[in-house]
């Protein structure tokens, strides 16, 4: 069986390295093959070893030992559970819908790149090198059994979210966004090895049981320098982690301009997968959690301003691929809160809903998109769902989903959350509640805005070209190459993009109905542990009564008339009265400039962090180093050895008289002393 | 164990450049491949000091003894343990990669511009080997001889001014030592046998002055802040393999020195002092990492990132913690494959356009998309992503500095976001974007010589990311023998 563990992350591996290296050899369709390969057979893998997981078979165990130094072993192993088990199904189901889809996706690509650019020459195969090699960075994190695999998997997913934000690095845009995702990935990570520094140091062990069976005499202790509780400090310190690979409030900034990538890894890495990481890293850690109340309510409290104030954002935006960012992360902070409700499987099964439904949600995108030529502002579009009635189709499921209408998916796992925050205890769920709730009104307004806003409505693309100055300028720039200036005729994508939508889709519907399952079976066992005064998920699984109560139950509470209400608004606004929104735009222009100015964080990193730290570099180089240093350490010894040299030049004058002259008044001062002294 | 192993590893370079130097500088193609043949025998003899190394064993092996000046018992003593062998293998290795990198790029007087290199790398290794205080010394100094000649000679505009500012602070530092070496000598009866001196009780007094005579001495070599400012000097005029060895091998010396001198002979001393090395260190990791930020020459930009990197160093030294010491000894060795790569790209570009000012360049993936792939992965590496072995060194001291102190940790730490701040920052100027100018728009990618050599580097840093294992496997028995011994009393 370890054989097979093995196969699974280095199967995309394989197909990485031969699409990178052999780029040339293999061509094309070469590239898309051997990924889409290696990939779909991560995922048969997976589905056998979900099999066997399910047949009770949980295997913890070491592949090598990495390195070993101070009496720290540290290994490469893999632990396979429920939890690590569901995980790999996601990302292997929703990377190989992603492989085919980018076949249609970046069939043109060559058209982004200027003429001439040797790095355009095999942009295609690089593209899908990088999404297996992301493939199997996230599976590493997954399956590891041990904290420092963790971390390789977490930077090396964010290596490949750089190498794909920065995709088309003819773009300033796209460069400027991912060394912004880096280095705000990087804030996080600073706390997340804060926090793995401080496990090794007091539990001797990097290794997820050592570790876990050490919890209770953790929980005892507090650090020694700073005096904090140890667990609490460990548990926010992994946590920060999380708040940065998972894009939660402030250091979500980097998720909205990482949509400056290609479609296909704004589904994949920015939507279903690699964000979610932070989500599946708490939920692993729950054993540590769940000892430190004060943890839990700093995560719930960070889950509910997300939620609510990115949805807010989402409103006001117009580009399609930044409406569905703003979603994502509001979608994570429900799936924060829920951690920080002690609802962790109710997190990870938001995780899996939200991955297939956002993945049809930006892949539907991906397909007005080329369907627009390039086209991402929804002030342009308009109407399209007669000329592409696949992608309306399923772009609708996913709002839906999205929304937390039953009895799509998104319905029975974000109405968990809600509940499950209703019956958390800790500090500040009151607060994360109200903000649930508002957000669903928010995502049902936003969620629907978009459907309407791109495929109902007048074809504004018709209108043609006139304001440049909005928009996707990059895009424009790469595409004025090959001119499509006049209206644009929009046609359906072709199969390989139409597919993968249709095959998301499904359990963007129907996933939702495990919910009996995954959530009130014990069905994780021990993967996650909740301690037993947090009572919110017992006191739910004795209130649930199958999907069909749940949804009978749902219609009558507020979250259900919260999300219709904000749906039926955004039919109000841009169907019935679409004059309307332009006039409360007006009317409501400052909270309108905060929102669209996303709450001036951009600006503030820009100019604090980003200026501010230049401005340090520059004082500390000028003054420090030219000025205090080599001024006046370094050529100050110079130059006073210079200046006594000089002094002492004086005496040396070669002039007979003078020296004479010094002799004799030394002989008369020598004598005076002499003779006083007598 | 009595083999002639070390000697051959100091002598096959120094006197194998006596055929390259007498070969002269027209017959450039003969030089070429005589220096490589050289350099190769030089790095082949030193792998049996791996293969056959014992790792169950703390002391010295391979030890060669022989009477040198016996008026002063001066003896020819060599001998390697767990903590100093990598980096005569290092070293070795640095040196095929130098005579390659410096294959057709340098056309002035090409036969000593190798065998400068070949003496310097056999000098090195009598660094690392030399176990009598004198022997040291004469190799330590004579060092500095062929590095001051590759700046001056082969160096760039301001290149004589940067060579004598090298030469005296490297040289007055060493001075200090001369004084503290002969203070010992006299102290232990006659011996300029360091591992004596290990032994040695020496009260607390002479402790901190020895200490502070020794720090002076290691501080400038590191360099530690705040006197590094030579660093940068040095490497913006020195040649590109000057940068390479400067960056890989000279900077260890001072570190190594440490380790050899500091630590072992004045433990005392050094727990005493623990807290002002620290505070220098994490100045250096911080300071250093904003001063980096700033830069506008390449060159100067990575010779900060390596003073920050070896704050690492010293800081891991200095937290008396086995993780703390091998992650320390980890991070020297991986910063001699990742900054001898980091300069060694910058080299690159300066063969091609001549400039190492970044505002000048801007889209070189566009021309050069080989380079800049392996540039990106050094970069990453430089900013210790995990998987290359930038991350081993810098994991192992954090986890050891917030093992000793949470605060320790934290300031180390911080380097994950200046380090990678700078460094792709740069990337993103240099490498991506559009096409800035019509000579980044005339590059010509990597030929298959400098292919081989940014190659190897990659294969280094990167199985040192996957399987440190090996490397941490050899310095146990040697560091944990030197932390007890530290642990250890020593006072008269």
């Amino acid at each position: 069986m370890k054989t097979l563990y093995l196969l699974v992350p280095l199967a995309p591996l394989a197909g990485a390295i031969l699409a990178g290296f052999f780029s040339s050899i293999l061509g094309r369709a070469g590239a898309h093959t051997v990924t889409s390969i290696g990939v779909a057979i991560s995922f048969i893998l997976s589905v056998l070893i979900f099999q066997d997981v399910q047949a009770g078979h949980v295997f913890n165990g070491a592949v090598y030992t990495w390195m070993e130094s101070g009496g720290l072993k540290l290994e490469v192993g893999f632990l396979i559970d429920q939890l690590t088990v569901l995980m790999m199904l996601v990302v292997t189901f929703v990377s190989l819908m992603v492989h085919i889809y980018t076949i249609g996706y970046m069939a043109h690509d060559e058209e982004n790149w200027p003429s001439g650019s040797k790095a355009g020459t095999n942009s295609y195969q690089r593209f899908f090198s990088y999404i297996s090699l992301f493939t199997f960075s996230m599976l590493m994190l997954v399956m590891s059994n041990n904290f420092v695999q963790l971390f390789f998997g977490w930077e090396a997913v964010g290596l490949v979210s750089y190498l794909l934000i920065g995709f088309w690095s003819v773009r300033e845009t796209a460069i400027y966004a991912n060394l912004k995702a880096f280095l705000v990935n990087r804030v996080g990570d600073f706390g997340f090895l804060l926090g793995i520094g401080l496990v090794a140091a007091y539990a001797g062990s990097l290794d997820y049981a050592q570790v876990f069976a050490k919890r209770n005499e953790l929980a005892a202790l507090t650090e020694v320098v700073t005096g904090w509780p140890l667990i609490t400090a460990i548990c926010i310190c992994l946590f920060i982690g999380a708040m940065g690979k998972s894009a939660q409030f402030p250091l979500h900034v980097w998720l909205p301009d990482s949509m400056e990538g290609p479609t296909p890894i704004s589904a994949l890495i920015h939507a279903a997968t690699m964000v979610t990481a932070g989500i599946f890293m708490v939920s692993r850690m729950s054993p540590l959690f769940e000892l430190s109340d004060t943890a839990l309510s700093f995560v719930i409290v960070i889950g509910a301003i997300t939620t609510l104030s990115m949805a807010l954002i989402a409103i006001v935006q117009t580009d399609v691929k930044r409406v569905v960012a703003y979603s994502t992360l509001s979608q994570l902070g429900y799936m924060t809160m829920a951690l920080g409700a002690s609802a962790y499987s109710v997190a990870i099964f938001h995780l899996m809903t939200h991955a297939f439904f956002k993945a049809v949600l930006f892949l539907g995108a991906g397909s007005v998109i080329i369907a627009m030529h390039h086209e991402q502002d929804m002030r342009k579009m308009g109407g399209l769902r007669k000329y592409m009635p696949i992608t309306y189709a399923t772009m609708l499921i996913g709002a839906i989903a999205n929304a937390g209408l039953p009895p799509f998916a998104g319905f029975f796992s974000k109405d968990s959350i809600i509940e499950a925050v209703h019956l958390a205890q800790v500090p500040g769920a009151h607060f994360a509640y109200y903000c649930a709730l508002a957000a669903v009104f928010v995502g049902g307004l936003y969620s629907f805005r978009l459907i309407f806003f791109t495929f109902h409505g007048e074809e504004r693309f018709r209108h043609g070209h006139d304001d440049h100055g909005h928009g996707h300028d990059a895009a424009h720039d790469a595409h004025d190459d090959h001119g499509h200036h006049g209206p644009v005729e929009p046609h359906e994508s072709p199969k390989v993009v139409t597919l993968p939508l249709i095959l998301l889709a499904i359990p963007a519907i129907a996933s939702g109905w495990l919910i009996g399952t995954i959530l009130y079976g014990n069905w994780f066992g021990n993967a996650i542990t909740i301690a037993g005064v947090h009572k919110g998920m017992a006191t739910m699984a004795e209130e649930f009564h199958g999907i069909f109560g749940m949804m009978a139950h749902g219609v009558t509470t507020l979250p259900f008339w919260l999300a219709l209400s904000g749906a039926a608004t955004a039919w109000y606004l841009y169907i019935a009265r679409p004059d309307l929104p332009a006039v409360i735009k007006q009317k409501l222009a400052f909270p309108a400039m905060i929102l669209e100015e996303k709450y001036g964080f951009d600006r503030f990193n820009d100019w604090f962090f980003a200026g501010g730290a230049r401005l340090i570099g520059r004082g500390l180089w000028k003054g420090g180093d030219q000025m205090l240093i080599d001024g006046v350490m370094v050529n100050g010894s110079a130059g006073a050895v210079g200046w006594i040299s000089g002094l002492v030049r004086l005496f040396q004058t070669g002039r007979i008289y003078q020296y004479a002259f010094w002799m004799i008044f030394g002989v008369f001062g020598l004598m005076t002393l002499w003779m006083s002294r007598v | 164990m009595n083999s002639q192993l070390l000697s051959l590893a100091i002598w096959v370079p120094i006197l194998g450049a006596v055929p390259v130097f007498a070969a002269g500088s027209e017959r450039r193609c003969l030089v070429r491949w005589l220096a490589l043949a050289v350099a190769i025998a030089g790095f082949l003899v030193t792998l049996p000091l791996y293969t056959r190394f014992d790792v169950t064993q703390a002391g010295m092996q391979f030890v060669e003894q022989a009477p040198w000046i016996t008026r002063f018992n001066v003896q020819y003593l060599l001998g390697v343990d767990g903590i100093s062998m990598p980096f005569i293998l290092l070293n070795s290795f640095i040196t095929v990669m130098v005579v390659l990198a410096g294959w057709e790029v340098i056309e002035e007087k090409q036969a000593q511009y190798m065998g400068a290199f070949l003496v310097m790398s056999g000098l090195m290794n009598g660094i690392f080997s030399a176990l009598d205080g004198v022997l040291f010394y004469v190799f330590f100094e004579a060092s500095l001889i062929p590095m001051y000649i590759i700046i001056g000679v082969w160096g760039g505009p301001n290149r004589v001014y940067a060579a004598i500012k090298f030469f005296l602070y490297t040289l007055l530092g060493s001075l200090l030592m001369l004084v503290a070496l002969i203070w010992l000598f006299l102290e232990s009866g006659g011996s300029f046998n360091i591992l004596e001196w290990h032994r040695m009780p020496i009260a607390m007094g002479p402790q901190i002055l020895i200490f502070i005579a020794f720090l002076v001495s290691f501080a400038v070599k590191v360099p530690m802040w705040p006197v590094h400012t030579w660093l940068p000097d040095a490497h913006v005029e020195a040649p590109t393999g000057g940068s390479v060895v400067l960056a890989a091998i000279a900077l260890k010396l001072g570190a190594y020195g440490f380790v050899r001198f500091s630590l072992p002979i004045v433990p005392d001393a050094s727990h005493y002092l623990a807290p002002l090395m620290i505070a220098l260190s994490l100045t250096a990791v911080v300071y250093i990492g904003f001063v980096a930020l700033v830069q506008a020459d390449m060159k100067k930009l990575i010779a900060y990132s390596s003073i920050s990197h070896m704050g690492f160093v010293t800081l891991g030294f200095f937290i008396f913690n086995a993780i703390g010491v091998e992650g320390a000894l980890v991070q020297m060795i991986s910063h001699g494959f990742i900054s001898a790569a980091m300069f060694l790209c910058v080299g690159v570009m300066y063969d091609r356009m001549h400039s190492r000012m970044i505002a000048d360049y801007g889209g070189v993936v566009h021309t050069m998309p080989k380079f800049a792939g392996l540039f990106v992965f050094f970069a990453m590496a430089n900013s210790g992503l995990p998987a290359t072995s930038g991350f081993v060194g810098e994991f192992m001291v954090i986890l050891g500095a917030i093992k000793a102190n949470f605060w320790m940790g934290f300031a180390a730490a911080t380097t994950l976001i200046l380090g990678a701040a700078y460094t792709l920052w740069m990337i993103k100027r240099v490498v991506f974007g559009a096409v800035a100018n019509d000579h980044v728009a005339a590059l010509e990618d990597i030929n298959g010589r400098e292919f081989l050599v940014l190659g190897l580097l990659a294969a280094c840093v990167l199985a040192m990311g996957l399987y440190p294992f090996p490397f941490t496997e050899v310095m146990h028995a040697s560091v944990d023998n030197l932390l007890k011994h530290v642990a250890v009393v020593k006072l008269q």
